[in-house]
Formats: C-alpha cells, structure tokens, sequence
C-alpha cells in the first residue's frame, strides 16, 4: 500500500487539527 | 496523517521533534501534542503492533476508553510479546476507567502472570492481583 506522505510539518498539523486525526511523523535518514 | 521528515532535507523538525535517532516515528493527537514515540527499527509485525499503541494511546489520552480499550484487545493478542503484555495492562486501565470498577483489574493482573511472568506489566499489575 502506497502511503501518500506529506512534505509540510505546519500544514500536516493544521489538517490534522481540522479534521480531527492523529498525525504520524516518520524521522528517518534512509537513502532515497 | 502521515509525515516524512528525512534528516537531509528537515534538519529543522529534527529538532523541533526532538528527534535524535532515526528512524523516529511519532504519533501525535490531532491537536500536535505528542502521545507515543517509537525509536529504532523494528520488524514489520512489531512495528505495526507499536503504531497500533500509539494510536491506543491518543484515544487513551482523550479519555475515549470504549475506542482505546478496542485498540488495546485487538494488540491484547498480538504476536509482539512485550506489546502484548502492555496492551493487557492498558485494557485494564480502559475497563476501570469506564467503570470506577477496581475489580475488573484483577483478571488482567492474573493474565499477565500467566502469560507474561517475567515482563514489567506483570509487575506493575501485581498490586490488582488481590
């Protein structure tokens, strides 16, 4: 399953507040 | 929500976050307060199991005890043992919470000293086994 990741930490909160979900954060250093 | 900080191009959230180890994944409430941490890789099955708790625990947090406890019983069986332990033990917190019934801590102590003997949810239950 494809996971369609956002690339906006402000903006992910902000959706997350609207809509009323939790928010995943993924810190990584994996090569591209 | 999903969000994908890679050290290279995020430096900044890095230490917004706190996050000093990668990988990092948190899980936060839909206000941004942060309610579950896992640090360092974990196989696929427990990795999921973890995720799984971090979300238990953002219901857990915004007192939806029938939504956590769900989440905790479903991980109450899972194959990631010490998730599993946990997960017992946050159920029974769930239960008393919704009740005010301290008697429905006392099962979950039993369990998890049949099933758990050695974890340290075994032990933080040991006072409900009487």
């Amino acid at each position: 399953m494809l996971v369609d990741w956002i690339k906006d930490v402000d903006a992910a909160l902000e959706t997350a507040k609207s809509q009323n979900k939790p928010v995943l954060i993924d810190f990584s250093a994996a090569p591209a | 929500m999903p969000l994908e900080a890679h050290i290279k191009e995020h430096a900044a959230w890095f230490k917004r976050f706190d996050a000093v180890w990668t990988p990092t994944i948190l899980v936060m409430d839909p206000a941004g307060t942060e309610r579950y941490r896992i640090e360092g890789y974990l196989p696929l099955n427990w990795f999921r199991a973890r995720l799984e708790m971090g979300l238990a625990r953002v219901a857990f947090m915004r007192k939806k005890w029938s939504d956590a406890e769900k989440l905790y019983t479903s991980m109450a069986g899972s194959d990631a043992g010490s998730v599993a332990a946990e997960a017992i033990y946050w159920r029974a917190v769930c239960q008393y919470k919704s009740t005010n019934d301290h008697t429905v801590l006392t099962p979950a102590a039993q369990e998890l000293s049949e099933r758990y003997p050695r974890s340290e949810w075994k032990l933080k239950s040991d006072p409900w086994a009487h």
